[in-house]
């Protein structure tokens, strides 16, 4: 049985429960352009993505295999053919097709392009997406968590020695209603259950005036109930949207988590991932990258022609890639295998220069080394300098040794002078 | 073997020496009890002499089912079954938290959880190839030699020095957990050895000089250097042989490197692998960092938070100044572990007899300052956040009345298994930072609150907590106190009784809370502080 916000606002005042409630007030959602607060939307291409297969082909070359290119609207620069309509729209983003990376195992390297920093013993970085949430959460607040991973992400994000708190939300059947989200018990008794749970609590707290201080307990309760009975909580029906629109994004997994994602921006919501797995090519790389090509083709472009529709572009970075690339060398199982030089990205939004294509990898596939090398942490540098975040901020670790949000150095190409 | 035991620290806290016999093996007699005793006195006088000098007032005695949860939280991971409540209470014998500690360090269930515990923070909790890392025999061999309180030195030794495969030989598990791409990573493995057995950390000297300590690159490079030789096979963990190359990874330059160590030089040997030198030269008796190491992780299992973490030191666990002049408390430890042949339930059962550990986490000043150094310098017990998987095993134990151990039917016995490993999967599992604060999550207040797992523990149904309180409770006073006492390990106030009796009201004042009542009255306690807090 649904507890409606309603409802909870009588419960609560009726039994002057401690718990807070949200200020609907502060939100931001109603803000356009300049004046609203940044989102970053993360699409992860999980299992490595053959950047011959997506962004950087090499048609007509041993290593190109049988992928053919199109043109796009960035004169001289061509994908591959499977992603007619990226190519459409691909003045809006960026092209870097450098990355480099040491990391050629999935979690290793999905830790170190999530966070951009290599895994390391003593510590656990934050990834791109929490360190966005956490610094935005100073500004802004929502019923909703400010970080959130849309589909079956392997790795995902974690706030590591910014907080639990913001690890993302996960949400494994985006459109789906979300678990956990409904009392288990009628309206009467979730009434009773809360009153005596504050009870309780104030029992306990009666001469442990030091657990107020020392953990956010009664907050987090509180988070969870408004979450509960959030209107927020509608940015994740999608069936509240035309078919037209669900067609556009296509009804897949992937294409239901793009969906939400924009509805989850248009809430205000500051960070979020969208995952597309599958990209573990070892064997038939061919086959997969087409299947692939056809969901994310289709749901990146309508998602990005909605941002833009609803003056949501110049405030929402959009970052599309994988752990890392795969092998020019094409193995006997028709496959490619892990590939961390001169893999490939897409990013764009708020407020980056466009249609900028940086780096070059070799048509023989014979020099590891790309043309033109971006480090992972320099991209994240550059997006958080977008962000309106200092890359360079220091914060103390759990170990008591300070980090930099991000070790790396902003691309000043990509930035607007 | 007679042990002598003559404590160096006697001086320091003002206690006149002493001296201990006590035979290996002996079942326990009076003359172990009092060697706990002689030791917790010597822990009180460090702290006593620490309130006084500091003018801190100390909590009230916890009550004694307090402790209790406090033991088996501690040592089993749950929180007493209502059926260990009964008998404990049914002891009216002087001494009972004595003996029921030894009653748990004696149950399996102690090793299999503190196992559980050490894994984590000697194999880490992820980048584990699971083939060649089998967390299942490492535990395993981890819970035999805690359950069978070999001395810690021993099995620290047979970790670092194991050869041969991961299955035969499980402490290699140690090695194998740091395998990539068929290489050992010496860096991974210097630095969880040094971080766990000698509470210090060196990784940020793995690239320069550590900018806060005196740790050098060299004192990184020769450390590491003794494991540089070590070698992975699909045969299993060997030690190789000839000149040791490392990789300076901010260079990416490699250079030979002869294993040395950065302090106590004199305590290396000469013969032995490098992989046994290195052993041997950390469990050295003379090596004060190592059993200071070990005291403090056994202080944080049982309270939640390690000593170093409060006053006088402000030190995590595994980044603990050099030994001081004068002996503190982890050399008082250190020493009932060095006197009782490495025995870890020796530390454990000196801790539970020793003060702090039976303090209320109740204060009664109002001063946030006299609080703050209460805290500090534990005259009051911490208040620290379950685990995840106390917070499961809590759950699952509270929604069965009896104690679930290996004596239970197998099918419980799975239940609970698959109940936690569900739990868990959804609330996340805990980390490799054993005692850093965590700040429970949304996602795992609204698992607590709403997730079908905690409504299949409470729905009452004639096998569960709810029916059977419900049934058995032949008052609704009684189905009050029962729920507090399987859910909280105590009983309600009488404020709190008059709250909850109100529920059997209304038009029919005569008639007994029914099993939905009780149900609501579980999930309230599911979801309090004071149930997912160890306090």
């Amino acid at each position: 049985m649904h507890f409606s916000r309603r409802e909870f606002l009588t419960v609560s005042s009726s039994l002057g429960l401690t718990f807070r409630l949200s200020s609907e007030e502060q939100l931001f959602a109603l803000e356009r352009g300049g004046k609203r607060g940044t989102s970053l939307i993360v699409v992860w291409l999980q299992g490595g993505p053959s950047q011959l297969e997506t962004w950087d082909p090499h048609e007509g070359t041993k290593i190109g295999g049988p992928t053919k290119a199109i043109n796009t609207v960035i004169p001289g620069t061509k994908i591959a053919s499977g992603y007619p309509l990226l190519a459409e729209r691909l003045n809006r983003l960026n092209v870097i097709r450098s990355l480099v990376s040491k990391e050629g195992d999935h979690e290793r390297a999905s830790y170190y392009v999530k966070t951009g920093y290599r895994p390391d013993p003593t510590v656990v970085h934050p990834s791109l997406a929490a360190i966005h949430a956490a610094k935005s959460l100073s500004t802004d607040r929502h019923d909703l968590p400010a970080s959130m991973t849309l589909g079956d992400s392997q790795f995902p994000s974690r706030g590591a020695y910014l907080g639990a708190q913001y690890d993302a939300f996960r949400i494994v059947e985006p459109g789906n209603a979300i678990g956990n989200l409904t009392p288990m018990a009628g309206a009467q008794r979730q009434k009773r259950r809360l009153a005596d749970l504050d009870f309780l609590s104030r029992s306990f707290r009666y001469n442990r005036p030091q657990s107020e201080s020392m953990t956010s307990y009664q907050v987090v309760t509180e988070d969870a109930l408004s979450m509960m009975s959030s209107p927020e909580l509608s940015a994740f029906q999608i069936d509240q949207e035309s078919e037209g629109t669900r067609q556009r994004y296509g009804k897949s997994r992937f294409g239901s988590g793009c969906l939400v994602a924009r509805r989850l921006v248009e809430a205000g919501v500051r960070s979020v991932e969208v995952v597309l797995g599958g990209f573990d090519s070892h064997a038939k790389n061919f086959e997969i990258h087409d299947a692939r090509a056809i969901e994310l083709d289709r749901g990146l472009s309508a998602l990005m022609d909605d941002l833009i529709e609803r003056d949501l572009w110049s405030s929402t970075m959009v970052l599309c890639l994988g752990e890392f690339g795969r092998s020019p060398q094409i193995n006997a199982l028709d496959g490619r295998d892990h590939w961390p030089t001169g893999f490939s990205c897409l990013v764009g939004g708020a407020g980056l220069r466009e249609g900028i294509v940086i780096g070059q990898t070799d048509p023989t596939g014979e020099k590891k080394d790309p043309v033109d090398p971006v480090a992972v942490h320099d991209l994240y540098a550059t997006v958080l300098r977008q962000l309106r975040i200092n890359p360079e901020e220091e914060l103390m670790t759990p170990i008591g040794r300070p980090l930099a949000l991000c070790a790396g150095k902003p691309i000043e190409r990509l930035l607007q002078v | 073997m007679a042990i002598l035991l003559t404590a160096s620290v006697w001086m320091s806290v003002g206690i006149q020496s002493w001296t201990l016999t006590k035979e290996r093996g002996e079942p326990d007699t009076e003359v172990a009890d009092h060697d706990v005793l002689v030791a917790a006195g010597l822990v009180n006088a460090y702290f006593e002499s620490q309130w006084r000098d500091f003018g801190i007032s100390v909590a009230n005695k916890a009550d004694d089912l307090t402790v209790l949860r406090r033991l088996s939280l501690a040592l089993h991971g749950s929180i007493p079954s209502l059926e260990d409540i009964r008998e404990f209470e049914g002891d009216l014998r002087p001494g009972r938290i004595e003996r029921w500690t030894n009653r748990l360090l004696d149950d399996p269930r102690f090793g299999a959880y503190f196992a559980g515990r050490f894994s984590r923070i000697l194999a880490g909790v992820e980048n584990q190839t699971l083939i060649i890392y089998r967390q299942d025999r490492f535990e395993q061999w981890l819970a035999e030699q805690i359950n069978d309180d070999r001395p810690i030195q021993e099995w620290v030794c047979e970790l670092i020095t194991q050869t041969g495969l991961w299955t035969g030989k499980p402490a290699t598990n140690f090695v194998t957990a740091t395998v990539q791409e068929n290489d050992v990573d010496e860096n991974q493995l210097i630095g969880r050895t040094v971080r766990t057995f000698l509470g210090q950390r060196i990784d940020c000297a793995q690239c320069h000089d550590h900018p806060f300590d005196d740790w050098t690159q060299k004192d990184y490079q020769g450390l590491a250097a003794f494991y540089g030789n070590t070698r992975f096979s699909i045969f299993g963990i060997y030690d190789g042989r000839g000149e040791i190359r490392l990789t300076d990874p901010s260079t990416n330059d490699e250079k030979a490197v002869i294993p040395s160590v950065p302090f106590c030089q004199e305590l290396l040997p000469e013969d032995g692998t490098q992989r046994e030198r290195l052993a041997a030269w950390i469990t050295h008796r003379e090596n004060r960092r190592f059993t200071r190491a070990i005291a403090n992780r056994v202080w944080g299992l049982m309270f939640g938070l390690a000593w170093s973490q409060g006053g006088p030191l402000h030190h995590e666990v595994d980044d603990l100044p050099d030994p001081p002049d004068t002996d503190d408390l982890l050399d008082i430890l250190g020493d009932v572990l060095l006197h009782e042949q490495g025995s870890v339930k020796s530390v454990i059962r000196v801790i539970v007899a020793s003060r702090p550990f039976n303090l209320s986490s109740e204060t009664i000043e109002t001063d946030s300052k006299l609080i703050s150094l209460q805290q500090d310098y534990w005259g009051l017990f911490p208040l620290v956040a379950l685990r995840p998987e106390q917070v499961i095993g809590a759950m699952v134990q509270s929604t069965s009345l009896s104690t679930i151990d290996q004596n239970s039917h197998l099918l419980t016995r799975t239940i609970r298994v698959l109940r936690e490993n569900d739990f868990l999967k959804e609330y996340g599992a805990a980390r490799e930072n054993e005692f850093s604060p965590t700040l429970q999550t949304i996602p795992q207040t609204l698992l607590k609150m709403n997730s079908r797992l905690v409504r299949e523990l409470l729905e009452t149904n004639p096998f569960n907590a709810s029916a059977k309180i419900a049934r058995m409770s032949t008052t609704d006073q009684s189905a009050v106190e029962n729920v507090f006492l399987v859910c909280l390990t105590r009983r309600p106030t009488e404020e709190e009784m008059e709250h909850f009796l109100a529920r059997g009201e209304g038009d029919d004042r005569s008639r007994r809370l029914t099993g939905h009542e009780v149900e609501d009255l579980i999930w309230t306690c599911f979801n309090s502080e004071e149930f997912n807090w160890n306090h």
